[in-house]
């Protein structure tokens, strides 16, 4: 059990750098994801926590602990990897004690928590198998049993569901979630599921080019996101963006679009220049009247709603909506947002304008 | 051939596969039985023209490699009465024992450096080709180029020189010398080879170790050399049948102390005319080894062929 910082924490490989400057703290027992599109530093960065890299500049706390330079098998960590790692010419029992073998522990008691990991995992049945033989879900359990069989500081996970069936992943998910809930240890989870980071994490970073773009709940990185990036890779269909040039007073409740005024969370801070207003998708109304309108160009029917793709003068739109509402292609329909959920970007650097809304989430510099 | 048979070969097809195997099989075998039967035939039968393929066995040639003998008078073969089954053979001929030949010494010399090569070349091959494979060692590429690069030239181009170098510092017909000489040929190949199998083993298993609290060693010694058996029986196999069939330096940088089986064999013709089956019965006995260490192996080897295609 252990909290988890990180400080100015760079790595670069030459001429590459795949982590510039990361700071975030995860806190003790906490399910943290890390999220990002491939090639974003985020299992750089894990494995920079888990010492199987060293980091270029930065440091690394666990425990109260700077580990920064101490080799891995010093650290007391597991980590679970996405091809799991199961060593091949072992069997299950093999695979499971071996952490605790390597601590010279007695032979009879390491049977006794292997036999215990197994129960809680339900691959009792299994202990004297290869490994080569078994399922995908029953290899990740194997790879989650030598994980928590030596009640490590932490648990580091690589993408561990990425090399599972559709079928399974759901199901390990949320075995997973439940254990971590039963365990109370800290996770650190790598992903470029938006979902899953959404589904399973008690807290977000979300990673790009190196660089993090946004630390926080769910909830906060879905409603409240810090720059564009964020608004574009968390949700699906992504967060809508009407480009337009205008400015903004601190505490106005309204912007001009294109000659049509729409409401926006009070801002707290002045702008003016080239601007985004970036809406979720359910947050966009087909209204009948309106001066705002757009043209229906595609539907998309998904059972309970439906998502209208519109053109609109200040570009594409989609907008999810009950799936009774008739809508045709072709059909021009006026369209409302809800203000109060809107977030204003900065179109040059991306990132979001301060308002009402996003006011205690974003951590700019 | 029918688009069928990309499948499911003929019964037609199956039947010529077959006996082109076959036939392959006898091309490459007859050879080896040849020399094996030759090792039991007397000196005129192994001559006879047409030859001989049923004949009366005899150990003769088999005596004549393991011993030196004297021909002696009628009178001195009458008083010695032969007392065992292999003077029993040479008595016959006009001749007595006189001691062992230098074929058993010769034979050890070979077992010595060749196995000696093939554990060194191994050793040092595998910690080179991991290093190689895991590590960011400067100039990796060049490095490697230049490992292969010693195989460029064949090696007996370099005779001379090695043999002054040899004969400087001392160790011109020594084990050691040739067993350093052999695995420096050798060492090219087995980085080669085994980079290629280490760099098929993921890096995760080794991480795995490290993290389960292992230094980098043991993880070398527990999770990597275990996968790597495959490729180092391979390797070994390759190292061996060279050092064991090396001839040329052999020849060149060894005469007493040091020699091998390859030159020592043909120099048994010299004794009292030209002695086929002696010759036959040492080269019979000089492949055993290898055949037994390629059969020890065999199960890596033919584990490292399937390990790919079948999913266990």
């Amino acid at each position: 059990m252990a909290e988890i910082s990180i400080r100015n924490l760079r790595k670069e490989f030459g001429a590459f750098t795949a982590v510039q400057g990361s700071t975030f703290t995860i806190a003790d027992g906490e399910f943290f994801m890390l999220l990002g599109p491939s090639g974003c530093g985020k299992t750089t960065t894990l494995r920079m926590i888990a010492g199987l890299e060293l980091p270029t500049s930065g440091e690394i706390w666990i425990d109260g602990e700077e580990v920064g330079r101490k080799p891995a098998s010093q650290r007391d960590i597991a980590f679970v990897f996405q091809m799991f790692a199961l060593y091949p010419h072992m069997n299950v029992r093999r695979n499971i004690s071996y952490p605790l073998v390597s601590q010279g522990m007695p032979r009879a008691r390491v049977r006794e928590k292997v036999d215990e990991v197994a129960r809680i995992l339900g691959l009792e049945h299994l202990l004297d198998r290869p490994v080569g033989g078994l399922s995908g879900g029953d290899r990740q359990r194997v790879a989650l049993g030598r994980a928590i069989v030596r009640n490590p500081k932490c648990f580091l996970m690589d993408e561990p569901l990425g090399a599972l069936d559709a079928e399974f992943r759901e199901r390990m998910a949320e075995e997973l979630r439940a254990l971590h809930d039963r365990m109370g240890a800290t996770t650190v989870y790598v992903t470029h599921d938006q979902l899953e980071a959404m589904q399973m994490g008690d807290k977000i970073v979300v990673m790009n080019h190196g660089v993090v773009e946004q630390f926080g709940t769910p909830q906060d990185i879905y409603d409240k996101p810090a720059t564009l990036f964020v608004a574009e890779f968390i949700g699906s269909p992504p967060m809508n963006f009407l480009r337009f040039h205008g400015h903004v007073e601190r505490g106005a409740t309204s912007v001009a679009l294109h000659r049509q005024r729409f409401g926006i969370p009070a801002s707290r801070e002045p702008f003016e220049g080239d601007l985004v207003y970036g809406v979720r998708p359910e947050h966009v109304r087909l209204t009948d009247g309106g001066e705002y309108r757009g043209g229906i160009v595609a539907t998309e029917y998904l059972g309970t709603t439906q998502i209208v793709t519109l053109e609109t003068a200040n570009g594409e739109l989609k907008a999810r909506i009950p799936a009774d509402r008739i809508a045709r292609v072709g059909e021009s329909v006026g369209l409302d947002f809800n203000g109060h959920t809107v977030t204003l970007f900065d179109a040059q650097s991306g990132r979001a304008i301060r308002s009402e809304l996003n006011e205690g989430v974003l951590s700019h510099g | 051939m029918s688009a069928h048979s990309i499948t499911e070969p003929s019964n037609g097809q199956k039947w010529l596969a077959g006996v082109l195997v076959a036939a392959y099989a006898i091309i490459t075998i007859l050879p080896l039985l040849w020399i094996i039967a030759t090792g039991f035939k007397s000196s005129p039968d192994a001559i006879a023209y047409p030859p001989k393929v049923l004949f009366q066995p005899t150990l003769e040639g088999y005596v004549n490699l393991f011993t030196t003998q004297t021909r002696q008078s009628a009178e001195f073969l009458a008083e010695n009465p032969p007392t065992t089954w292999y003077e029993e053979i040479v008595h016959d001929k006009g001749m007595v024992i006189a001691g062992p030949s230098r074929f058993g010494e010769r034979f050890m010399n070979s077992v010595i450096i060749g196995f000696g090569a093939t554990f060194l070349s191994v050793v040092l091959g595998t910690l080179a080709a991991y290093a190689f494979s895991r590590y960011r060692v400067p100039l990796k590429d060049d490095l490697l180029f230049f490992i292969l690069s010693t195989r460029m030239m064949p090696p007996i181009a370099v005779a001379i020189p090695i043999f002054l170098m040899f004969r400087n510092i001392g160790l011109s017909d020594t084990h050691a010398g040739m067993i350093l000489l052999y695995t420096a040929v050798n060492l090219s190949l087995a980085v080669w080879l085994l980079k290629g199998f280490i760099d098929e083993i993921p890096r995760e298993y080794e991480e795995a170790a490290l993290i389960d609290g292992y230094t980098r060693f043991q993880a070398f010694v527990k999770v990597v050399l275990p996968q790597a058996t495959t490729g180092i029986a391979a390797t070994a196999i390759f190292c061996l049948i060279f050092s064991w069939n090396e001839y040329a330096f052999a020849v060149l940088l060894t005469s007493g102390t040091a020699q091998t089986a390859p030159p020592f064999i043909p120099t048994i013709i010299g004794v009292g005319g030209q002695d086929w089956p002696a010759v036959a019965a040492g080269a019979t006995i000089f492949l055993v080894p290898v055949m037994v260490f390629t059969i020890l192996l065999r199960k890596h080897l033919l584990r490292g062929i399937t390990f790919g295609a079948v999913r266990k």
